[in-house]
């Protein structure tokens, strides 16, 4: 990949195609290597403490029935993205998956029968050409929304994050400096919060006001434009992250992935990841410390243990023994808590008594 | 069994226990009647060594509800005039125990029974055309039988023009009878009995015309005929005792030295002094003076002696090749497989087990089976679930050969199973013929063949899915080539075709050397697929089988281990036989042949068989033995 450093998006695509080309008028069965992007092939930097990428490749096989399809379907892709960058423009991946879609002559197959397929083969072709989303011209739909102490510039539009209304500034798929800028700040902290729901609960307390911050959501699992602007903001405004999900194991694997990196993004963490994250909450410690009643607890699923058993086995959680009690905790009362329980202890619990106890005692697990 | 034969009229009885032999019903009646004429016709035609030509139809007779004319013309020889009323206007029911060779003849009572039927039932006579010599026209006969004294009565008796299925220059024989009966198709029916004849005798050829004028042609697919059966003498081991006395009884031998050694296949003069001394008798006492003490002596004597394994080469297998084209040319199928076992024997019987299977193309696809099953070619259409075969069918694990099955039952699939035994005596589960008993050594022996064809079977069902998953894996990456290609040139701009071609030639490789690593890894050696024939589209075999074992040769004779002599014998320590001294003339099983009186080859005219021995006798047996010798 090393060698690719250099070159253009576009002539890594065409360095692609010239090379199957190649293999194929070789008489050899063409294939190229793909980056893998799976748990057995990332690596936890103790020292920067993030997930990054081994050096582990799988071959994508024309002639191999499992990936043949794949191995077209990239081309594919790089072929649409090719265009895009030729004729200067960005596309959402919705948009690709229409430009590549079509019925494979001779056949009733289509070469993607849903964006889910397609999705995949991006990130595919982003870390085997080691080129950037949006340096294949290509963004994801807007997910997320941010209201706070804050001003930005957006595509050189000032946005003034403190009036936002109630839907908040909606954060886009690319952030990079050359489209987002960050102005005046009173910010102390960024929270992040799990779901729209919560966030909206907090923006209507205004207490993002009251605790002078910036608050995020990225409903659920946050996308890469929500995590890269909150790595900026960390790195960039020097401010600290809490996170502020669900006590259950998707909310603990969302911190995991602010905090570290994803498994399938790992070649994003260096750009993405933030160690200095905090969890806040929800914590299975809470039910006892906050008094919440048993009846708004929910009973762990099958796969919830075995993910939370998956989550306690990661490399960046099994030698933290915070992290261990936590989890085991969790398993052992088999009751998880969604953030909208909190409700149950009063309407703004969470902005009045929660969040305030937390951050003033520094109640956070790290 | 002796003691209940009764001295009655053969016609009289018959008339009056019908159902014993095939009469039971109008329906049945009328499939009877055509398998006595055309299992005649064919052991007729075989024996003169002419290739079968038969035509059978079946007419309604106008202004009645249920009579039906049926009438069967074949090319062979003809039989002498003088002869025609004997054949078809007498009964006979003769023992044939002491002549053991194979034929379709142990199938009925004869064409004289289907005539009195008819007779009985419509009051119409039966009638007979033949024609024995070329330079002369054909006789024509109306008869009638004499119940009381079954002797014929000549109703008609001229001279006519012959213009039988061989053609006005042929010889051949036409037999007429009308009768009550009801006609149908489908199962059991006169359709089904000649399909199924047709698959067993590919050498010969069937024209069928139904009631309604509808024509069917069952085409000649072989122009070897089978070989002619060899005729051998019983096994002392193969013998019941009530048949022994009955043997000494009847046995013109002047010696018990004569009588053991021409009445019974592997004896020779050593192992019958032998035998004398341990029952205690001489050589040179009269048999028919035994007493009935002193021939169950003998026969306990002969039981425990040690002898050679009876003579196996007097059995005629229809032999792969001849399976193979019978069930080719009459199901349709897509695939056929064929397995002739060697000879084995059971109770001192030589016997031969013969499987094929016919699986997809025209065959039903839903349900269970179709079996089918033959005794000395003969179809066997009734008492399926009865049948050794059947039984054996079920044992196998057919879903291990690609095929789905319940336990216990029948396999599902679009598949026929032909089962054949062959042998000079073939053990039915009851007087009507119409099942094979359940002998050990008779299931093992279907239940081996079987396995072999379906083991033939799997190999290509399995070939044929990995052909398929070849095939479908070449189309999948042709098509992505195209997509391949076409992405190719949108970023490179330059000519895609030399790039498509080496895809396609890689893909083509490719495709191929999977298909050959799945046959390996599926163990598909091309000599298990001997004995099967594959059928294309265009309804040709596309894989021309390497039939090794010959069609319709003679089966070896090798030294077989008689399975039936242990239980014949189990406790045989205190009969001190010196088995060396038995045994010393182990080759000489065939030269005996050469010491006994030659039975006079008379020109046997048509329409008789071995079990008809008694009919060079003057006076014809009036003694009916319906439960026969065998009582199994």
């Amino acid at each position: 990949m090393s060698a690719h450093k250099k070159l253009t998006t576009d002539e890594k695509i065409h360095a692609m195609a010239e090379e199957m080309a190649r293999q194929a008028l070789a008489g050899n069965e063409p294939l190229f290597q793909v980056p893998s992007r799976t748990l057995a092939n990332v690596n936890f930097n103790e020292v920067k403490r993030i997930v990054e990428l081994g050096e582990g490749k799988t071959a994508r096989e024309f002639f191999n029935l499992g990936q043949s399809k794949k191995y077209m379907q990239t081309l594919l892709v790089a072929e649409a993205c090719k265009r895009l960058v030729a004729a200067g423009k960005t596309n959402s991946i919705r948009d690709l998956y229409y430009m590549t879609k079509h019925t494979i002559a001779s056949t009733r197959d289509n070469t993607f029968e849903s964006q889910d397929e397609s999705d995949p083969i991006i990130e595919d072709l982003e870390v085997t050409l080691d080129s950037l989303r949006e340096e294949l011209h290509l963004f994801a739909s807007n997910k997320g929304a941010l209201v706070g102490d804050l001003t930005v510039v957006d595509g050189g539009d000032v946005i003034d994050c403190r009036r936002m209304g109630t839907g908040g500034w909606s954060v886009p798929s690319i952030v990079e400096p050359d489209v987002i800028q960050f102005r005046e700040h009173e910010a102390k902290f960024v929270l992040l919060v799990e779901k729209d729901a919560m966030w909206r609960r907090l923006n209507e307390d205004k207490f993002w006001k009251t605790h002078q911050c910036i608050l995020i959501h990225g409903g659920g699992q946050p996308p890469r434009g929500v995590r890269r602007l909150m790595y900026r903001m960390v790195n960039e405004l020097k401010l600290p992250l809490y996170v502020f999900v669900d006590n259950d194991p998707w909310g603990y694997y969302i911190y995991s992935v602010v905090k570290q990196g994803s498994i399938s993004l790992a070649y994003e963490s260096r750009r993405m990841a933030i160690p200095s994250a905090k969890f806040i909450g929800l914590s299975s410690a809470d039910v006892e410390k906050f008094q919440i009643p048993s009846e708004v607890t929910i009973r762990l699923e099958d796969n919830d243990i075995a993910r939370a058993k998956e989550i306690m086995a990661y490399p960046w959680f099994v030698n933290n023994k915070v992290w261990q009690k936590e989890i085991q905790r969790m398993l052992s009362s088999k009751v998880k808590l969604e953030l909208e329980a909190l409700s149950a202890k009063g309407i703004t619990f969470a902005s009045d008594e929660y969040l305030p106890r937390k951050i003033k005692d520094k109640d956070f697990l790290d | 069994m002796a003691k209940r034969q009764r001295e009655i009229s053969v016609a009289d009885f018959f008339a009056k226990n019908r159902h014993m032999l095939g009469f039971d019903n109008p329906r049945k009646a009328l499939l009877t009647a055509v398998k006595e004429a055309v299992d005649n016709s064919l052991d007729a035609c075989e024996e003169a060594r002419i290739l079968p030509d038969i035509r059978v139809e079946i007419r309604k007779i106008e202004g009645s509800d249920d009579h039906y004319s049926m009438l069967v013309a074949d090319n062979g020889p003809g039989i002498v005039k003088a002869q025609i009323p004997r054949v078809f206007g007498k009964l006979l029911y003769g023992s044939k125990f002491h002549r053991l060779r194979m034929s379709r003849g142990q199938q009925g009572i004869g064409i004289s029974a289907a005539g009195m039927y008819g007779l009985i039932t419509t009051g119409k006579p039966v009638q007979i055309k033949s024609r024995p010599f070329k330079s002369k026209p054909a006789c024509f006969y109306e008869l009638r039988i004499d119940t009381a004294k079954n002797e014929p009565v000549i109703l008609k008796e001229e001279e006519v023009p012959w213009d039988g299925p061989g053609g006005a220059q042929s010889t051949g024989t036409q037999v007429e009878i009308t009768m009550k009966a009801v006609f149908f198709r489908g199962r059991q029916s006169v359709d089904e009995y000649l399909e199924q004849t047709a698959i067993a005798n590919p050498h010969a050829r069937f024209v069928f015309v139904a009631p309604d004028g509808t024509e069917r042609i069952f085409p000649r697919a072989a122009l070897e005929l089978p070989p002619e059966p060899v005729e051998i003498q019983p096994h002392p081991h193969g013998i019941e005792l009530g048949i022994f006395l009955r043997m000494l009884r009847e046995s013109p031998a002047r010696s018990m030295g004569v009588f053991l050694t021409s009445s019974f296949s592997r004896m020779n003069s050593a192992a019958a002094t032998k035998i004398c001394k341990v029952a205690g008798l001489a050589l040179s006492v009269v048999p028919a003076d035994l007493s009935p003490e002193e021939g169950e002596t003998l026969f306990q004597a002969l039981q425990k002696a040690e002898l050679p394994p009876p003579r196996t080469d007097c059995l005629a297998p229809i032999g792969v090749e001849h399976l193979l084209k019978g069930m080719h040319k009459e199901l349709g199928a897509e695939f056929y497989a064929a397995t002739t076992r060697k000879p084995a024997i059971y109770r001192g019987n030589p016997f031969q087990i013969e499987v094929g299977i016919a699986w997809g193309g025209k065959l039903e696809s839903d349900g269970i089976a179709r079996v089918i099953r033959f005794a000395n070619r003969v179809p066997l259409q009734y008492q399926l679930s009865a049948c050794a075969s059947t039984k054996s069918v079920m044992d196998v694990a057919w879903k291990s050969y690609g095929l789905s099955q319940s336990k216990g039952s029948l396999p599902v699939g679009p598949i026929v199973i032909m089962t054949h035994m062959a042998s000079v005596w073939v053990p039915f589960t009851n007087q009507a013929k119409e099942a094979i008993a359940d002998y050990d050594e008779i299931r093992k022996e279907f239940k081996l063949a079987l396995q072999e064809a379906g083991r033939k079977l799997g190999s290509y069902l399995k070939k044929k899915q990995a052909a398929q998953s070849q095939a479908k894996r070449r189309n999948i990456f042709n098509a992505y080539i195209e997509e391949v290609v076409r992405a190719y040139v949108a970023i490179t701009k330059k000519e895609g075709d030399p790039v498509r071609q080496a895809l396609l030639a890689t893909s083509k490789k490719k495709t191929e050397l999977a298909e050959q690593l799945e046959a390996m890894k599926a163990k598909i050696a091309p000599e298990e697929m001997e004995g099967t024939l594959v059928i294309g589209e265009d309804g040709n075999p596309i894989a021309p089988s390497e039939v090794v074992e010959g069609g319709t040769h003679a089966p070896s004779e090798e030294s077989l281990t008689d399975a039936s002599q242990s239980e014949a014998g189990g406790e045989d320590s205190e009969v001190e036989v010196d088995a060396a001294e038995v045994e010393v003339d182990t080759e000489g099983g065939d030269d005996l042949a050469a010491l006994l009186p030659k039975p006079a080859k008379v020109h046997k005219p048509r329409g008789e068989k071995t079990d008809f021995p008694a009919l060079e006798e003057e006076t014809p047996p009036t003694t009916l033995n319906l439960f026969g010798e065998d009582d199994a």
